[in-house]
């Protein structure tokens, strides 16, 4: 029973899904937003087929080598394309990926160079490649901006939950804890937060993720409370209820399944002002740590190379057109789903 | 209304609480002794004598249990008895008097010019609603609101401030604008006061574009958004079968109700100002409260971060109760429904 009860859920679910794609698909603009997002997060997957110091594929002194670039064999040290192709014999050869420097890669005879055949978007002030840079960048905005809002999305929609269906002084509590949270200036207390953390490498993502969702669940908490409040009262669920439904299956079966779009909606947006955020820390120089690749951490340099306009262009146009993509599918999905907030 | 304003100032009193909780506890967690720490990142390589450190875990009650500690907390934010920062020394009470002015004028300014051009253009907007130049707007507002302000920042150093791009005749150093500050550092006291205010207005206005634009955006869609509602009401179409003018409609009839839910925002707006201006500050080089801030939590300085969150929370919560008097100032219903 519980089996096909899920399948039913899994099939609707699908539905709704197919509905979105199709609504999504009537709207040109909206259609643009999503293959450009599809393009970004497919630089974040293939970041480092596209962009590596290391070749795709290597024939060496009688060696055949499948993608060093990906597993980094213990028996070849590649330190950068340019001298790995000095070193090839008669016979020897390597296929290059597109952009031949990895993000971290130093090209010391090309440092603050201005974009040229060598490199497309040009270099920074560590003679870093910054296409390698800004297509490295996109997994970890990406990375940042997903989880951020699913960590939101859970705790907000927990919160709004038990506030909206039980009521009384947990209602209370929670909107009092919106309020104190609402009055802090949400930027001064993420920084505080890293700052206090300060996470190295790879927990620099984990850190910011957490502390982006656990600073900016109100918004959904409040909307999931606001709808569970109206929900309740309709009359299938008290049709639900006389007929014997318990708690648990009344608020996932009943309640939450219709107040899902709304969710839906505001975590689109919220992806756009996680991955917005996330370039203002990196910028502000407490998000990222510098041996990563992160757009606002390119931006950044900027600030100490006033004359490096492409710095500049290039990581914060990346930001600019991942965040309108984000902003511009979050508008067509509150279309499609919710006709009250047409605008 | 009196009783109004008394209740909502009640209230604040937990907020404030809790505001300061959260900043204490988060501090605390992260820290187990401030001071050492504090002193080790503010005058690294000196020697501190043993009283100087005894004395300051003293004022800041570190050798008592965290919740008397969290009292004293309070007393102190409470009485201004703010403490030194440890940077140079100087009261906290005096760094934060020098630098809220300035993040008050920005923001000021900021939301001035936002509503001031964000109303004419809703309601421009929505009285041409589909016509072409209505979606050009239309477009033209989205795209500002989705451009990140670090980045439109930077872009305009670059572009305008740099020298490299652009260069203007006024200027005395290369580019048309300053990078750095909110007036010139040198000789600014001995300007006549004209010159005071163009050199603080030219000094100001790429801060203003960058801090302004966001808001402006997001204002003129709210309240295109509020007009076109409006318009579709019955007592509208009442005023244009009385005759009247599509002007005297949306200007008079129109406007007030549109103009709701703008003012409600403006609690909304205070606060992202504030946030803001961290960035620009910091983009700019301007020493106001986001500049001061971003200092400390570097330093780390813990009692100045305290403090500046903790005022800035107090400054939103007025933003948010200005809002609300505001609301029952422009909707009477709000008004009777307080007094019943």
């Amino acid at each position: 029973m519980i089996i096909s009860w899920t399948l039913h859920r899994l099939r609707a679910d699908l539905l709704v899904l197919r509905n979105v794609v199709a609504a999504v698909r009537a709207r040109p603009v909206q259609w643009v937003a999503l293959w450009i997002l599809v393009t970004f997060i497919g630089c974040a997957l293939f970041a480092d087929m596209l962009a590596s110091s290391q070749p795709l594929l290597l024939y060496f002194r009688g060696h055949l080598y499948l993608f060093p670039n990906l597993f980094h064999p213990a028996k070849l040290r590649i330190y950068d394309n340019e001298l790995l192709l000095t070193y090839l014999r008669p016979g020897d050869w390597a296929v290059l990926p597109i952009v031949p420097w990895g993000y971290n890669g130093h090209d010391l005879s090309h440092v603050l160079s201005a974009p040229d055949a060598a490199h497309w978007l040009g270099t920074d002030s560590s003679g870093r490649d910054v296409l390698a840079r800004v297509l490295h960048g996109a997994r970890v905005s990406l990375i940042v901006g997903i989880l951020s809002v699913c960590v939101l999305i859970v705790v907000g929609v927990t919160m709004g939950t038990v506030a909206g269906y039980f009521g009384g002084i947990l209602d209370v509590i929670l909107m009092r804890l919106l309020e104190i949270v609402h009055s802090i200036p949400t930027i001064l207390l993420l920084i505080t937060l890293l700052a206090v953390l300060s996470p190295e490498g790879y927990g620099a993502v984990v850190a910011m993720t957490v502390v982006i969702g656990l600073v900016w669940w109100t918004d959904v908490a409040r909307l999931v409370r606001g709808e569970i409040l109206r929900v309740k009262e309709l009359d299938y669920v008290q049709a639900a209820r006389a007929q014997g439904a318990g708690t648990a299956r009344l608020i996932f079966a009943h309640v939450l399944p219709n107040s899902s779009s709304p969710v839906l909606v505001s975590g689109t947006f919220a992806l756009a002002a996680a991955i917005l955020v996330e370039g203002a820390l990196s910028f502000l120089g407490f998000g990222i740590p510098d041996d990563m690749a992160s757009w606002g951490g390119l931006l950044n340099e900027v600030r100490s190379n006033v004359e490096a306009w492409w710095l500049a262009l290039f990581p914060g146009a990346a930001i600019f057109a991942t965040v309108t993509a984000f902003n511009l599918l979050g508008e067509g999905l509150r279309d499609a789903l919710d006709p009250h907030l047409r605008t | 209304m009196l009783r109004f304003l008394l209740r909502r100032l009640l209230l604040m009193v937990p907020t404030f609480i809790g505001v300061t909780l959260i900043c204490f506890l988060v501090l605390r967690l992260a820290n187990a002794d401030p001071v050492t720490t504090g002193l080790e990142g503010a005058i690294s390589g000196r020697q501190v004598s043993k009283e100087a450190i005894l004395h300051l875990r003293h004022f800041y009650a570190l050798d008592q249990p965290w919740h008397i500690q969290y009292l004293r907390l309070v007393r102190r934010l409470v009485t201004f008895d703010l403490g030194t920062r440890w940077q140079d020394g100087r009261p906290i009470a005096k760094v934060v008097g020098e630098a809220l002015p300035i993040t008050l004028m920005l923001s000021g300014i900021s939301l001035v010019i936002a509503y001031g051009l964000a109303i004419p253009l809703g309601v421009f907007s929505a009285a041409r609603r589909g016509t072409r130049r209505d979606t050009t707007m239309t477009v033209l507002l989205f795209v500002l609101y989705s451009l990140p302000s670090f980045w439109v920042g930077t872009m305009l150093i670059v572009y305008l401030g740099s020298g490299q791009f652009l260069n203007c005749p006024w200027t005395h150093s290369r580019g048309c604008f300053p990078l750095q500050g909110w007036h010139t550092f040198r000789g600014f006291e001995q300007m006549r006061p004209l010159d005071k205010i163009v050199d603080v207005i030219w000094h100001i206005t790429l801060p203003i574009v960058t801090l302004t634009y966001a808001s402006l955006a997001s204002l003129s869609r709210y309240m295109r958004m509020g007009m076109l509602e409006t318009l579709r009401q019955d007592y509208i179409r009442t005023a244009r079968a009385k005759g009247l003018g599509e002007g005297r409609v949306s200007y008079v009839h129109a406007l007030r109700n549109a103009l709701i839910p703008i003012v409600t925002l403006l609690g909304l707006t205070l606060p992202s100002l504030i946030g803001g201006s961290v960035i620009v500050e910091q983009i700019f080089g301007i020493r106001g409260m986001g500049f001061v801030a971003l200092e400390a939590i570097r330093l780390p300085d813990y009692p100045l971060v305290i403090t500046i969150v903790a005022f800035t929370g107090l400054l939103t919560m007025v933003g948010v109760l200005i809002s609300d008097l505001l609301y029952a100032v422009v909707d009477p219903r709000i008004r009777i429904e307080g007094r019943q």
